[in-house]
């Protein structure tokens, strides 16, 4: 700890701040910028967490959250989004230190798991809409849908961008711009499973609570 | 099982002579621009240099262009307005039929704010801003290319809306119900959707990416109390693009899905809530004026600092005043909608946060009235721009505190004292800020100055112009005269519209001068031309390189020792009589190639916003399979970027300075 | 221009020279993995048991959630309070800033509205209105 605090002190007294020193190197330009996407990419889903908070009670007659979910599913799928988000940082340290073989299997596991959520999550939807509760039943329904769905739709996104990720690290090795890629791509992964907290908190659990 | 959707040829309006007539003449526009590109052999140039072209610069320009040709054809709605206003009263029915009326005040609108204005200021911002920061391009130079192809597709959505189907009739803000499927059936909402949610993306991945830039790429010693005002500016408008297009994505969005799958977000059946709309649009509605309007302050500090050759007063406040606006428009948004039912506190609440955003604007005033203050101000034609800004803009800005208190609201509500007010404050700051930044910027894109006869004569059109068409409407809107009527029978209203209609025709003299301007100033190249890269003794560092500038912006890496580094520079250089000739030797510089990547992704968001709007599912999915597999291509190309010789840099650097020489 | 001076990549571990004392990363992973299931279980836990009142099962979510979002920042994206993240940290304080905004102030709007216009959330103002 004392050798961390006493390098730490040095460069700040002997090199000028780091705001000027320059134009930052490719893989930091990269990170930040993709950083400022997830940043929008939030607000984006905070748009939708205000809707689904407004339009929660107003399910037209319809049915309520508390009769629709099933918390065992969700249980499961946070789970294998959790698992994910942790086989995606393993796969990170795969990358980090060029081991082929650790970063494919990182990725399949990730893939796998977050194949597993789609499924677990088309499944939840369909039997919902085969119930009557569509998201044309009530606004609430939709809000539902929409904020859930949007989610999944990232998560499938995330799936198709690691496929490619893999395609890559196949045809070009680790060179510098598919690192850039996959840091960008943990960075993608972890924020999406933040976003589920807020999901599994906000839509699942307080609504079969209340 | 139809293969067009709903398109078929009733969707082109031809017993609309007047829809017709804009039509025909909108397309021999492009036939003669088409036929004069390929006439002089231009196509293989164009391709090569502009549309694939990834330069700040030169994506700058071309966002400028796409503004001015959008502001002709706002304005042309304008006219309209105002012409139909002047004649329709009482018995007279006007020449414009209702449902046309209300497409032209919605098109005019959403091309206004979404497509003359923020390309006008993201272009000046991608054109100066890397020159500023002393650094070769913005941190993701493919992506910009993106962006302003995105925002070019959404604005020629806007315009095929003219020729094939119809234009929103609903407003710029789509307000449902209005603007659900249950009684807005036709295309135009879904137009306005898909050309806003293109565009919107187009201009998020832009202020991500200028974010970045400034944030992190900046020319050694440029800490961030040394960037100038712009660039501050620029950081605060690119932070709300970052945090407030998301929730208009979000929001239209959601409309789409209520019209498209019957959803029930905003709808009156299924317990939908019409207020949410109205709240999340102004979540975004409100910050984006904001965007609009700092940068146009961040050129007003440029301009008065360096036509009083003076350093900025203030500096500091300066700073501080921009970020505590950045934070502050994001809790105003209600004073759109006072009157829609909130309670005291609520109302009180924004009201409040209303009025206090306008006290660092007063003080960015002040500054820049103390910059004036014992500088030698040269009153050329952007300074002109700046002082016609600060008079308008603190009338606007009172009238908009006037409004911020409720119960005043709630009498000038939709009223046009409300049109004159936003007026006043879209015209007089930012019209008039991105014609001062034009005009000042101009010689540095180009190389040549812009004709200062013709500019003053348009600026004292504009601003003449703008106060006989809009004082006449703050009279109206006190006398009680509602917005975006087609026909009213209080036969008082009448003169104050022709003053304003009158008024209207002085700016159009305002804009025929500009273009004048323009032609004049391109055939006169010669003796405006501007070989020192200096024209106007600048401060900032665009001034230090040639004008226009070489595609890798600076030979060397500028080093950067204090605020206003080139004019510190240029004082050292007086200081020791030491001509700034480069002593280290010049380096090759690694620039970012060429890429088709954003003229093709936008072809294939005009195919999908087309397919959508018309209900083309299968050519829907075409589209988006298209941009998929460009996008892709894009990631597995091998290099990036193309490596400029030392020899090359040096060529330019002795021919730049030969010629200054001479 | 060393990558010393320059703050720190989102997402990236701090640099082993400077921090050699720091854990190994994939420790942080697996702490981070355990206390993020353990908040999830007392979460789903919360929100059926009996022993709290009913605005307590909200809070207690409401608080689990932040800290597991927080323990994912840390322990996944690597967010750390040093100088060399200073600028993430900032990006994400404005977000973060940026989100309440968004959800409090729509969700405080929304409900005044519904109180002042005398519509409880579960009356519909759409039938009013149709009728």
């Amino acid at each position: 700890m004392n050798i961390a605090v006493a390098i730490d002190q040095i460069p700040q007294d002997a090199l000028p701040n780091a705001s000027e020193a320059g134009p930052a190197p490719k893989r930091i330009v990269v990170a930040y910028g993709f950083w400022i996407f997830l940043l929008s990419d939030i607000i984006m889903f905070a748009a939708l967490f205000a809707s689904y908070a407004v339009l929660v009670r107003s399910t037209a007659g319809g049915p309520t959250g508390a009769q629709l979910f099933n918390q065992t599913t969700v249980a499961i799928e946070t789970v294998c989004l959790l698992v994910s988000s942790y086989t995606c940082g393993l796969m990170s340290l795969a990358t980090n230190s060029r081991r082929y073989l650790r970063t494919y299997l990182g990725a399949l596991i990730t893939f796998a798991l977050g194949v597993t959520f789609l499924s677990l999550e088309i499944r939840e939807f369909s039997s919902m809409i085969s119930i009557g509760a569509a998201p044309q039943r009530s606004a609430f329904l939709s809000a539902f849908f929409t904020l859930v769905g949007c989610h999944g739709l990232h998560v499938a996104l995330g799936l198709i961008w690691l496929i490619v990720m893999m395609v890559q690290v196949a045809v070009f090795g680790f060179a510098a711009r598919v690192e850039h890629r996959l840091l960008c791509f943990s960075l993608f992964w972890h924020a999406l499973d933040i976003v589920w907290v807020g999901v599994f908190t906000v839509v699942y659990l307080m609504g079969v609570s209340s | 099982m139809n293969l067009l959707g709903k398109l078929d040829w009733n969707a082109i309006p031809l017993h609309e002579p007047i829809i017709m007539g804009a039509t025909g003449f909108m397309v021999l526009v492009v036939v003669v621009v088409l036929g004069f590109v390929t006439a002089k052999g231009a196509w293989l140039y164009l391709w090569r240099e502009w549309l694939t072209s990834v330069d700040h610069k030169r994506i700058g320009a071309m966002y400028c262009i796409l503004a001015l040709v959008m502001m002709l054809r706002g304005f042309s709605d304008a006219i309209m307005i105002r012409a139909q206003q002047a004649l329709a009263a009482g018995g007279a029915q006007g020449y414009l039929p209702p449902e046309h009326f209300n497409q032209i005040f919605s098109a005019h609108g959403t091309i206004m704010i979404l497509f003359m204005a923020m390309p006008f200021v993201v272009g000046l911002m991608n054109f100066a801003v890397p020159l500023q920061l002393g650094v070769r391009d913005v941190a993701f130079p493919t992506l910009n290319s993106v962006s302003f192809w995105l925002t070019a597709s959404g604005a020629l959505l806007v315009n095929i809306s003219l020729a094939v189907g119809e234009f929103s009739k609903a407003t710029w803000w789509g307000y449902p119900p209005l603007s659900e499927m249950q009684y807005s059936p036709g295309v135009g909402v879904d137009y306005y959707l898909w050309s806003l949610q293109i565009s919107g993306i187009g201009t998020l991945l832009a202020g991500i990416n200028f974010v970045t830039t400034i944030l992190k790429l900046r020319a050694p010693g440029m800490s961030y109390m040394r960037m100038p005002v712009f660039c501050w500016t620029a950081l605060a408008a690119n932070l709300l693009i970052v945090a407030a297009f998301p929730v208009l994505t979000a929001t239209l969005a959601m409309l789409a899905l209520d019209r498209y799958l019957g959803f029930h977000f905003f709808t009156l059946g299924g317990q939908g809530n019409q207020m949410l709309y109205s709240n999340l649009f102004w979540v975004w509605g409100h910050p984006e004026v904001y965007i609009l309007i700092l940068p146009a302050f961040g050129v007003f500090s440029e301009v008065m600092a360096t036509f009083s050759g003076k350093p900025l007063f203030g500096y500091r406040s300066m700073v501080a005043a921009t970020m505590t606006i950045c934070i502050l428009s994001f809790l105003v948004w209600l004073h759109h909608f006072f009157t829609m039912g909130a309670s005291a506190n609520v109302n009180g609440f924004f009201g409040v946060m209303s009025m206090i955003i306008a006290l660092p604007t007063g003080a960015k005033v002040f500054n820049w009235l103390f910059t004036m203050y014992g500088g030698r101000v040269r009153l050329s034609v952007p300074v002109l721009w700046s002082i016609g800004f600060m008079v308008t803009f603190v009338i606007g800005g009172m009238t908009g505190v006037l409004m911020a208190v409720p119960p005043a609201d709630f009498q000038l509500h939709n009223s046009v004292f409300l049109v004159a007010h936003f007026h006043n404050v879209a015209i007089g700051g930012v019209v008039f800020g991105v014609m001062a930044g034009y005009n000042y910027w101009f010689p540095k894109a180009f190389g040549f100055k812009l004709d200062e006869r013709w500019g003053k004569a348009s600026f004292w059109c504009w601003l003449v112009g703008f106060y006989v068409a809009f004082m006449p409407l703050y009279v109206l809107g006190l006398m009680g005269m509602t917005r975006r009527m087609q026909h009213y029978d209080n036969l008082s209203w009448q003169p104050w519209l022709i003053a304003a209609a009158f008024g209207t025709a002085i700016i159009l003299v305002g804009v025929v001068c500009q273009v004048v301007q323009l032609v004049v100033s391109i055939r006169n190249r010669e003796e405006l031309s501007d070989v020192t890269g200096d024209p106007w003794n600048g401060r900032t560092l665009e001034w230090a390189t040639a004008s226009p500038p070489p595609a890798w912006n600076f030979a060397f890496q500028p080093k950067v020792a204090g605020l206003d580094a080139f004019w510190s520079s240029k004082y050292r250089a007086q200081a020791t009589k030491d001509e700034p000739t480069p002593t280290c030797k010049y380096e090759p510089v690694e620039m970012p190639k060429n890429s088709a990547t954003g003229f093709v992704t936008a072809f294939f968001a005009v195919v999908i916003g087309f397919a959508l709007i018309w209900h083309i599912w299968w050519l829907a999915s075409v589209g988006v399979f298209g941009a998929f597999l460009t996008l892709l291509a894009f990631s597995f190309r091998r290099h990036n970027e193309i490596e400029v010789p030392a020899e090359e840099i040096a060529r330019f650097v002795r021919s730049h300075q030969a010629g200054v020489a001479a | 221009m060393t990558e010393a001076r320059q703050e720190r990549a989102p997402g990236d571990r701090p640099s082993r020279e400077m921090h050699a004392s720091a854990p190994s990363e994939f420790l942080v992973y697996t702490i981070g993995l355990v206390v993020a299931v353990l908040l999830t279980a007392t979460s789903f836990w919360t929100a059926n048991t009996t022993l709290l009142w009913p605005g307590g099962v909200f809070l207690g979510l409401a608080v689990l959630a932040i800290a597991q979002m927080g323990i994912h920042l840390v322990f996944f994206l690597h967010i750390s309070s040093g100088p060399e993240s200073t600028n993430n940290v900032l990006a994400l304080a404005f977000g973060a800033l940026i989100v309440f905004v968004v959800i409090a102030g729509t969700m405080w709007i929304v409900a005044d509205m519904n109180i002042n216009m005398m519509m409880p959330s579960g009356a519909p103002m759409s039938m009013q209105m149709q009728q």
